[in-house]
């Protein structure tokens, strides 16, 4: 079964092809075909997955791509433990979004592109994931974004779609530049783009010591390659592009913004996080400074995100500061040594907060409107809606036994072992995340609705199996890691030489607390309305209006980068016309002078010459052509007469 | 008074001076013929002299003769045909009127 | 037959342009057929050249050579190899869709496709010119064509354009001219021969000299490309150039200049070229940063596809640099080979891509919106579907998205003079960034956004235009996904060459 592991990815490749070939034609206008697609690939996937369980070794299987020189470039895919959860998250949740998007979409003018677009996706995102070496997980990389990019601006005629899609695809750029120039570095000092070679390089200490400009070389390999993760994972200060993500179609956002792209940057450190330790390692294994940076950007940006999701009135956006929020978690899980811990919250969160999305999602098709101080009540409407969206909130607040508790609580437990301050500021996040989330239920769901010309009703099934599918998922998956079960998570998928935190009971008591009180906050202030929100704002002063600019960064950007290299643009252009055009002109000018010169030259001494010798020749014949008479007796005469005058100086002589 | 080569050349000379006159002189295409032929005799009366006098037993100047008078014959012919020829085409044999090829 | 499939390929498409003058006044229809076939057979027998061609042999094969002028060591030798091959093939494709697409051309037809097949019998040629003296008169054969395709068939500056393409280019041709006669009155026995003047490194004892006679060739070859800051006269002369006369001038002629450098100066002069490397290499560094910021401020779209020329060339340069910075120190070699594969595979990107690009400009222009103004349109995206895709694939494959072509030339370029020069290298890669922004940019002020109503009348691509379009977009497609195709062929090459650098 994992010999066919290359096929996952040429489903919704095949998929991809049809869909754009073929387009209307196809059954179901192409969705099938997209379901059809990611579904085989998710069945191979969980095959794949029971495989692994059952104790299979990692596969490979690699093609020559090229040759360089002498040497092959031989890459591949590889499937160990790692790449197995992904596949089965991305391939299980990618299909119950497709799922969805059929219910979702209907009747939208490209509706099959929508479904090629997802194809491609789900083939770039499987390619990704399953790469065994950098350059094939850089071009899953740079699809991935491609896609994004596309399925942001999939509604292209709207200015703001088409802004955003552009902001996202560049922002995630300039992460990627620094991933390029770590594969790079990597490249060059080790001569492999291959992991597994990789890795056995770095453990045998190749790179210990090793400097380059004064920098230890994995430190900085390590945080370039972060630098691509802080791109795609919209970590802090490139987390900008994710919000305004939000304008691609609300699939999109589950799928890509939430679930399985965003995470491909936290994947990209549990991939490479042999290059964030340090090595050679004698006895228990340490992070390096590289992972000190990631644990630090996690916390930060997830502190950052909840703060600013707790004054967004956009239901998608609330969810997409929520997102950053978590995956800054997930970061700082893992540069907390906490490799299982990340992972496991990665997965966890993929199926819960596509679940919200989704929800979202299904809210916004009823309404009309992004706007949650638009909507309320919708409980008694939309039941099916609610309850999963309900299970989604209490698994992200992380609440016990969904979800999102025990992956979080892992997080926290690691934090709490090794950085105080970053375990304070997670807890934060937490009791932030509960607040905001029941925020957001409180407006959505309870209370009466408040816009007028809306008639919201419940979705179709097609809309809402998905929901329920991934609820219950929400409910149990977090069941892998509960320590009571033996944490089955931990024996499948742990890294090497570092050791799981124990369980404590006091610690989940204490994160159990932190969401009851962050619930129950939102629930006095937008349930009950003991303390209203506008003394919240009132009393938060400054702070408020900081957050709610999402603490400037688009304005900063603006100043500081975007108008700088478009001002910089401009005066190089005029500067090719005005300055090196300018001067090959003049060069040009300087020549014809010249020449003008010459000409002169040329008209009075040159050509005076030569015009004599015309002239005089000209005068010669025009006083010698009297004698061509063209009469035959003439030149018989001037013969005669010769020939007298020869004969004649021959007798005088 | 013996006649001798010289005498043979006054008469070869004074008919050739005539012939030449009448070529240089003449209009008419058809007198310029007799000129010609008036020239070309002389020049046999000098072949025919030089011959019997300076080189009796040698042929040359009689074969020389004959050619010439075999020419002579020729460039009548050819002569006169080319000025019959004329003269249908231009109606005249005066040569200073034959001018088409003149700019 | 096959012995002479150089000089058949080389001169089918001056044959076609015979026959054209050949052809009365009037019967246009005629001569369009007689040029379509003629660049076509020629096209065909590129092809043929790989039945005999042997993909893995190092050094020229199918040589042709006879005498010419004997006196002075003059020889008529044509040969092909891994270099020579991609880029012959990329010509003859390039110039058949060229033709096709140039079916519309009503403006004093005969002289038009006369022109261009004359065109392209001489970029063949240079391509293929194993004789200095040969190489000079197939280099200077495409001057004229060029010059009047601009001339005649270009928009309304193009006499401006024309003239400074052509003293442009001219200059440079001069400083080749002396360089050539440095090598020649330097090498013993005198020979033009470009292969054997290579084994006898006539000026390696003559530093002097070898640094003269590599500015000569720098200045021609610079001015090709072209690097910064010669680059002036390639904006102008794309903006004014008839679309087809822009897509072989960017896809092609450029080449000449790259070709340049990997044939002629880096195995003739390679100590001198290492000395410079460094100066080169921040050269193309200024083209590669600079073109895209400059592309970036474009307002017009065939300028702003031009100044991404300079920047691609841009990467075609460091990687041959890198190279040249590698000459003489083994250990890195490997990434000398890898920086020369990436810039001969880049080159055929380039030709590809930019080509592709040209004739999009076209598409719109020419027939369509008869505007290039970027900020004239808009929300063509709903309009246009096909276009647009089209469009969007050409742009995603310059600015370097893996899967296309693009990306596996840049990746390759920045592997390679990584190892060489790492710092220029690490400020090149922002120029991935720009260009970038300034494709998707145009993209969105094109393609995006509400539907521009003025442009609502446009009809999609049709079927001529397709057929021109298709087979480079397949082309992009194939040799991202699969480069081996490809660089099988370069890699032969590129490794001989660098071990001869060695």
């Amino acid at each position: 079964m994992r010999d066919l592991a290359w096929l996952i990815p040429l489903f919704p490749l095949v998929a991809f092809g049809l869909i754009t070939a073929l387009g209307r034609r196809l059954p179901g206008e192409g969705s099938h075909v997209a379901v059809a697609g990611i579904g085989l690939s998710a069945l191979l996937s969980i095959g794949i997955f029971v495989e692994m369980a059952f104790g299979a070794p990692p596969a490979e299987m690699t093609v020559r791509w090229m040759m360089l020189g002498g040497n092959p470039l031989e890459l591949g895919f590889r499937v160990d433990h790692l790449t197995t959860i992904m596949l089965l998250v991305v391939t299980v949740v990618g299909s119950m979004i497709f799922i969805y998007s059929i219910g979702y979409m209907h009747g939208d003018p490209r509706f099959p592109r929508f479904f090629a677009y997802l194809s491609l996706f789900a083939a770039s995102m499987l390619l990704l994931v399953l790469a065994d070496n950098l350059l094939f997980l850089y071009a899953g990389w740079e699809l991935v974004g491609l896609c994004s990019y596309l399925l942001i601006g999939f509604y292209f005629e709207r200015p703001s779609a088409a802004r955003a899609s552009l902001k996202a695809f560049l922002t995630t750029r300039v992460g990627d530049f620094f991933m390029f120039l770590g594969i790079l570095l990597v490249f060059l000092t080790l001569g492999s783009f291959r992991f597994e070679e990789i890795f056995a390089r770095v453990r045998e200490g190749a790179l210990a010591g090793a400097t380059i400009g004064g920098l230890p070389l994995l430190t900085l390999a390590a945080v370039l390659i972060f630098g691509g993760a802080v791109g795609k994972s919209a970590q802090v200060p490139l987390h900008t592009w994710l919000p305004d993500a939000m304008e691609g179609p609300t699939p999109v956002s589950a799928l890509i913004h939430a679930a399985t792209m965003v995470a491909a940057g936290v994947y990209l450190v549990a991939r490479t996080f042999t290059l964030f330790l340090d090595w050679p390692a004698a006895g228990a294994l340490h992070g390096g400074a590289a992972l000190q940076a990631v644990a630090y950007v996690g916390g930060i940006t997830a502190l950052m995100a909840a703060t600013i999701a707790v004054v967004q009135d956009d239901i998608k956006r609330v969810l997409a500061y929520s997102t950053i929020s978590q995956l800054g978690l997930m970061m700082l899980g893992l540069g907390m040594l906490g490799y299982t811990a990340g992972m496991f919250h990665l997965m966890t969160h993929a199926f819960f907060k596509a679940l919200l999305f989704l929800g979202a999602g299904s809210v916004i098709h009823a309404m009309g409107t992004n706007d949650i101080k638009a909507m309320g009540g919708l409980a008694r409407t939309m039941p099916s809606t609610y309850w999963t969206f309900l299970i989604g909130a209490l698994a992200l607040a992380g609440v016990p036994p969904l979800a999102g508790f025990w992956s979080k609580d892992e997080i926290l437990l690691e934090a709490f072992h090794h950085n105080t301050g970053l375990f304070v500021m997670a807890a934060l996040t937490s009791l932030l995340t509960a607040f905001y989330m029941f925020r957001v239920i409180f407006y959505t769901f309870t209370g009466t609705l408040r816009s007028h010309d809306a008639h919201p009703h419940e979705s179709p099934p097609v809309m809402t199996l998905p929901l329920w599918v991934l609820a219950g998922f929400s409910a149990v998956v977090g069941l892998v890691g509960a320590p009571m079960l033996g944490n089955p998570m931990h024996r499948f998928l742990h890294f090497e030489g570092v050791a799981a935190v124990p369980f404590s009971v006091g610690l989940a008591l204490l994160s159990t607390a932190i969401a009851g009180a962050g619930i129950l906050a939102a629930a006095v202030t937008y349930r009950w309305g003991i303390v209203p929100s506008s003394a919240l704002r009132r009393a938060a002063g400054p702070l408020y209006a900081l957050v709610v600019r999402k603490y400037y960064f688009d304005e900063l950007y603006a100043l500081a980068v975007v108008r700088p290299v478009l001002w910089i643009g401009r005066s190089l252009r005029v500067f090719d016309v005005y300055v090196i055009d300018m001067l090959v002109n003049l060069i040009g000018v300087g020549v014809v002078a010249l020449a003008r010169l010459y000409r002169l030259f040329d008209l009075y001494v040159v050509d005076g010459v030569v015009n004599l010798v015309g002239w005089t020749a000209k005068a010669l014949g025009g006083t010698l052509r009297y004698v061509q008479t063209g009469r035959a007796q003439n030149y018989l005469l001037a013969i005669a007469l010769g020939v007298i005058v020869i004969v004649a100086a021959g007798l005088l002589r | 008074m013996a006649v001798g080569l010289t005498h043979f050349l006054v008469v070869g000379a004074l008919l050739f001076c005539l012939g030449l006159y009448g070529v240089l002189t003449r209009r008419n295409a058809v007198a310029i013929l007799m000129g010609i032929e008036l020239m070309l005799n002389a020049a046999n009366i000098n072949l025919i002299a030089f011959n019997k006098y300076v080189a009796p037993a040698a042929l040359d100047g009689q074969v020389f003769a004959l050619v010439v008078i075999t020419l002579a014959a020729c460039e009548v012919g050819v002569g006169l045909a080319l000025v019959i020829t004329a003269y249908r085409n231009l109606e005249t044999v005066y040569v200073d009127r034959i001018d088409v090829l003149k700019w | 037959m096959e012995r002479y499939l150089l000089t058949i390929t080389v001169f089918l498409p001056l044959l076609g342009a015979l026959a054209i003058l050949l052809i009365p006044k009037g019967r246009e229809e005629l001569m369009r057929w007689v040029a379509v076939a003629a660049a076509a057979l020629a096209f065909l027998a590129s092809l043929w050249i790989l039945g005999p061609y042997e993909i893995g042999k190092a050094g020229m094969q199918l040589q042709e050579r006879y005498l010419w002028i004997p006196g002075i060591g003059i020889n008529y030798h044509l040969g092909v190899d891994g270099l020579g091959l991609p880029l012959l093939l990329m010509t003859t494709l390039l110039s058949l869709l060229s033709v096709i697409y140039s079916w519309r051309v009503d403006l004093r037809v005969k002289e038009y496709l006369f022109l261009f097949l004359l065109l392209e019998t001489g970029t063949l040629g240079v391509f293929v010119a194993l004789d200095f003296f040969l190489f000079f008169v197939f280099w200077e054969i495409t001057l004229v064509p060029m010059y009047l395709l601009i001339g005649i068939w270009g928009g309304p500056r193009r006499e401006y354009a024309a003239i400074k393409f052509f003293l442009y280019t001219l200059v440079g041709s001069l400083a080749m001219l002396l360089a050539i006669m440095l090598l020649y009155f330097s090498s013993e026995p005198r020979t033009f021969g470009i292969m054997e003047l290579i084994g006898q490194q006539p000026l390696a004892k003559a530093p002097t000299l070898a640094a003269l006679a590599f500015w000569g060739f720098f200045l021609s070859f610079a001015i090709k490309v072209p690097m910064w800051p010669f680059h002036t006269w390639l904006p102008d002369a794309h903006v004014e150039a008839p679309t087809a006369g822009s897509v072989i001038l960017a896809a092609v002629l450029l080449k000449m200049g790259t070709y340049g450098f990997v044939r002629i100066s880096l195995p003739m002069l390679p100590e001198t070229f290492k000395l410079f490397a460094m100066p080169v290499a921040i050269l193309a560094l200024l083209g590669i940063v600079y073109g895209a910021l400059v592309a970036m401020a474009q307002t017009d779209l065939k300028k702003l596809v031009a100044y991404s020329s300079v920047n691609h060339m841009g990467y075609v340069m460091l990687g041959v640099a890198a190279a040249a910075g590698a000459v003489g120190i083994p250990e890195k070699a490997h990434a000398a080979t890898i920086a020369l594969n990436g810039a001969v595979f880049e080159m055929v990107a380039h030709g590809i891509i930019t080509g592709a690009l040209f004739l999009i400009v076209g598409v719109i222009y020419d027939y369509r919106a008869h505007t290039r103004g970027v900020n004239e349109f808009g929300g063509l995206g709903a309009r246009l579907p096909v276009y647009t895709g089209v469009t969007m694939m050409a742009m995603l494959a310059s600015l370097g998205l893996p899967g296309l072509m693009g990306f596996v030339a840049e990746f390759l370029i920045f592997v390679g003079s990584f190892g060489v020069f790492p710092e220029l290298t690490a400020v090149a890669l922002t120029g991935v960034i720009f260009s970038a922004a300034m494709f998707l940019w145009t993209i969105q002020r094109i393609f995006l956004g509400p539907p521009n109503p003025r442009w609502a009348h446009l009809p999609d691509l049709d079927r001529r235009e397709v057929i021109s379009l298709a087979p480079l977009a397949a082309l992009m497609l194939i040799f991202g996904v699969y480069p081996r195709a490809l660089l099988d062929v370069i890699n032969v090459a590129m490794t001989s060459l660098v071990t001869v650098l060695r």
